[in-house]
């Protein structure tokens, strides 16, 4: 039987999956993988409690697509500033954006 | 039992392609590897019943996200495609913190005393959100589409640059 | 009763004249001199109307019911200080002997200093001098006297370093001030235990409150901590150092502070405050047999010297010690007359001795010579004065002289009795010494020596009368004399002691004689005589090497203790302070790396923490996995 536990922690495993992404990689394209994951691993979680907990109400499928449409700006956003960056620095490693500091 | 044996089979799918979409070098590949992913949690929305979402998701994600990702790779890839997605100096440190993280949400959700309800599910879902959505989220629904347009708006001018003569 | 209440103005008028000289009247040195002396004459007039007043009220205003009037000047919870004036028959006569030899003083320097470009200054720290003296004259409380005490001692190093251009001026007040330092150092301790005990600085409280106090150890202590102040102020052995230095300083000024006045008042504390070592006799045999020592010490080294100033500043440490053991053996009446007697001799000796160096431009004796030719007044004055000093009836030294070996032979300091009549002979012999030497025989020198102006001869003679008139006031014949006035509990009246006054006038005629057999017939070699006893008299001449001795302890110790101390505080106290900051500066030099720049480095951080924040809070409420 599957229950809503195993929805969860498969979110939570897609989740940190994706956190570890957008930790460790030196790709600005890559870390927004990440983060498309993380996004994804909420949806399940709002799924999964909308069909256990309340399958009667749309509540959280409604969550859920304005997840999907916030991610979706995002991504076209943050493309198109690391397109910019890229530009002017010809480099999109993480590790060379480095001005936030002393 | 056969919704465990699928259930098992999309969760493998899902959690595999997460980890290819982390753990390769390849950036092309783990764009690929991520159309999968999305693929996968489409198939998941399926079986947890949620059949305008499953849609939205092939559409949104797979359809034109997964694309942008793509077309973002290609216009800012620099030096041998082999070695675009390499890891930083967190590398370990990261995956500490991911693991304890992961440990801790698994923790708290197992030791968590959810009520399950036994109400059917719906049949059709598209009917309800698109209810829900002109009535009691009317005001989300539109500032998410301002959202859309600022973004787009945005995306536009930031891809385009600046100093271009009119 | 107009002059008492207004006594309090007597300290004021020079502190006005001092204020009004360096303010306007600095260019023009006419107008401070006449500021000065403007100012000295009126507090003169009010000190005899004082004076006039107490002994008109037939014995109403005592020793034992003074006047007093004060007002609070500092009030702390806690702490409670009045500034106030106490005016009783030891008021009177000091502010009388102190207004009078200032005042002459001040007219014989409008003479003497006239060529110098700093006479404006001279009359300037004159005033402020007497302004300080006479304030710590009227003093009701340890505390405004103390203030008043220091601030005499600054006057004095202002004015012993009055020719600052010159090194052994200016060693020669950084000596004297920091001798004082040291004595009022115990002095202060004294008077904050006093403090401390009974918690009061009045005079007239804390002698109440003494009188019914047993712990008599406790007091002893106090007393000597007290009498550490007369021991430097005074010139005291062994802070006696300063004072034959301090004749750097011009005559007048050596003439009034450092014979007269300011060493006078480390007496006037001991009269003063009586009542604190009346409490604690073995005090009182410390300070006698102090004073007794200082005495012969200072006589001692007086006969060899040949500087006219050196030889009147021992003579001055010698008469200290004199006044000093009368207090000690228990005479206040004594002790006083025998100040005030000294002020007025010694302050014309001094002034006198400025007149000859004025004349052959050498402080020594020996390039004097025959200066009575040409210095009629000055010779005779100085001659009177020395009569005086030495004790010979009926002038005012004889019979100050003869009340402190009396009341040193009544009490049964046989001791100090001899020590006395010792000194008294020295005395005499030394001051003769001089006199042959420098005002007869013949001209020695190339000097043009004449006749000083006017401003200088007046006070001479007029210090001169008092020289010779002043001790009928204290003789035992006559009834409402002096022991009458100031006394100790009770007027002493001594009956006359026939004995004591022949044999102590033989023994200075005896000096005298033997002063004139040396130096006036020239009968003995005295060149022979020091070869002889070479061994002696440079031990003499050098003033037993104290000097020597206190440079030694300096050099080798409390030199090398500051040195220690600085090292301590240099490498151990900023050592640490500036640990501190350096502690403090490299540490945030390492932190500043935590800010890498990284976004992906702080979201690490970020997450790590929730992380951690998130397991310990929820650690109570989850169970196993």
């Amino acid at each position: 039987m599957i229950t809503l536990y195993h929805y969860l922690i498969l979110g939570g495993f897609l989740f940190c999956i994706g956190l570890y992404g957008a930790l460790a990689k030196r790709s600005a394209v890559a870390v927004l993988m990440g983060i498309e994951l993380m996004l994804n691993a909420v949806n399940i979680n709002l799924l999964a409690f909308n069909r256990f907990l309340n399958p009667g109400e749309v509540s959280g499928h409604v969550f859920a697509i304005f997840v999907i449409v916030v991610a979706a700006a995002e991504v076209a956003v943050g493309l198109a500033l690391i397109i910019n960056i890229y530009r002017d620095r010809m480099t999109t490693q993480l590790d060379d954006f480095d001005w936030l500091k002393w | 039992m056969t919704s465990t044996i699928i259930f098992w089979l999309i969760a493998i799918i899902i959690m595999g392609s997460a980890l290819m979409v982390v753990l390769l070098r390849n950036i092309v590949h783990s764009a690929l590897f991520m159309v999968v992913t999305f693929v996968g949690v489409s198939g998941l929305y399926v079986m947890l019943q949620a059949d305008f979402l499953a849609a939205v998701q092939l559409l949104v994600y797979a359809g034109a996200i997964a694309i942008l990702l793509v077309f973002g790779v290609m216009l800012t890839v620099r030096g041998d495609i082999k070695y675009s997605n390499l890891f930083n100096r967190h590398k370990l440190t990261a995956a500490v913190v991911s693991l304890g993280l992961f440990l801790l949400i698994e923790k708290i959700i197992l030791s968590s005393d959810l009520i399950i309800s036994n109400k059917p599910a719906l049949e059709s879902t598209v009917g309800p959100i698109a209810d829900a959505m002109l009535t009691d989220y009317v005001i989300p629904f539109e500032a998410a589409a301002v959202l859309l347009l600022v973004a787009m708006v945005g995306a536009i001018l930031l891809a385009r640059g600046e100093g271009k003569p009119q | 009763m107009f002059w008492i209440d207004n006594a309090w103005l007597i300290p004021i008028f020079p502190a006005i004249a001092f204020v009004l000289i360096v303010f306007v009247t600095k260019k023009v040195k006419m107008l401070s001199a006449l500021t000065a002396l403007a100012a000295m004459a009126t507090s003169l007039i009010f000190s005899i109307g004082v004076l006039f007043t107490i002994l008109g009220s037939h014995g109403e205003i005592n020793m034992n019911v003074p006047i007093e009037y004060s007002v609070p000047w500092l009030t702390i919870p806690g702490v409670h200080i009045t500034a106030g004036v106490l005016i009783d028959p030891l008021t009177a006569v000091m502010l009388c002997v102190v207004t009078i030899v200032a005042f002459l003083v001040q007219l014989y320097s409008v003479g003497y200093m006239a060529d110098d470009p700093g006479f404006s200054r001279f009359f300037a720290y004159l005033s402020l001098f007497t302004f300080s003296m006479l304030g710590l004259v009227v003093a009701n409380n340890y505390f405004q006297m103390f203030f008043f005490w220091e601030l005499v001692g600054l006057c004095s190093y202002l004015l012993i370093g009055f020719y600052f251009y010159k090194n052994s001026a200016a060693d020669a007040n950084k000596k004297a001030f920091v001798t004082n330092r040291v004595a009022d150092f115990g002095f202060m301790i004294g008077i904050f235990f006093l403090w401390l005990v009974f918690g009061t600085f009045n005079f007239q409280e804390l002698a109440h409150a003494i009188e019914g106090y047993g712990n008599v150890g406790f007091l002893t202590l106090v007393a000597i901590l007290v009498f550490t102040g007369p021991v430097g102020k005074s010139a005291q052995f062994p802070l006696h150092v300063w004072l034959p230095d301090a004749m750097e300083g011009p005559t007048p000024v050596s003439a009034l502070i450092h014979a007269a006045t300011m060493v006078a008042a480390g007496v006037y504390l001991l009269a003063r405050g009586f009542v604190l070592f009346h409490a604690a006799p073995s005090a009182l045999l410390l300070i006698a047999y102090i004073g007794g020592f200082t005495s012969i010490f200072a006589a001692s080294i007086a006969i060899v010297q040949d500087d006219i100033k050196r030889i009147l500043a021992f003579s001055t440490l010698s008469q200290l010690g004199y006044m000093v053991m009368a207090m000690g053996v228990g005479s206040i009446t004594a002790g006083m007359f025998h100040l005030t007697t000294h002020a007025f001799f010694k302050a014309l000796l001094f002034l006198g001795a400025g007149s000859a160096i004025h004349a052959v431009h050498s402080n020594s004796i020996f390039d004097m010579g025959g200066l009575y030719k040409n210095m009629k007044t000055t010779t005779w004055t100085f001659v009177i004065g020395s009569l005086a000093l030495a004790g010979i009836f009926p002038l005012a030294g004889f019979w100050s002289k003869d009340e402190i070996l009396l009341v040193t032979k009544d009490g049964g300091f046989t001791g100090l009795y001899i020590i006395g009549s010792i000194v008294a002979f020295l005395t005499a012999f030394y001051m003769f010494r001089l006199i042959f030497t420098a005002f007869f025989g013949e001209k020695l020198s190339d000097h043009h020596a004449h006749e000083s102006p006017w401003t200088m001869t007046v006070p001479l003679m007029i210090l001169a009368v008092f020289a010779i008139f002043i001790g009928f006031v204290g003789a035992p014949f006559v009834e409402h004399g002096f022991a009458s006035l100031i006394y100790f509990e009770e007027p002493h009246h001594a009956t006359p002691d026939y004995f004591l006054m022949i044999s102590s006038t033989l023994i200075a005629l005896a000096g005298i004689v033997l002063a004139w057999y040396m130096y006036g017939k020239k009968a003995v070699d005295t060149e022979a005589l020091k070869q002889r006893f070479l061994p002696i008299w440079t031990l003499l001449y050098n003033k037993y090497y104290i000097d020597e001795v206190y440079q030694w302890f300096f050099d080798k110790i409390v030199l090398n203790i500051g040195n220690a101390f600085n090292w301590s505080d240099r490498k151990v106290v900023d050592g640490i302070a500036d640990g501190f900051s350096d502690l403090i500066r490299a540490t945030g030099a390492r932190l500043r790396f935590v800010q890498t720049g990284s976004m992906q480095t702080y979201a690490l951080v970020l997450f790590a923490a929730v992380v951690l924040i998130v397991l310990w809070m929820a650690v109570p409420v989850l169970g196993g996995m």
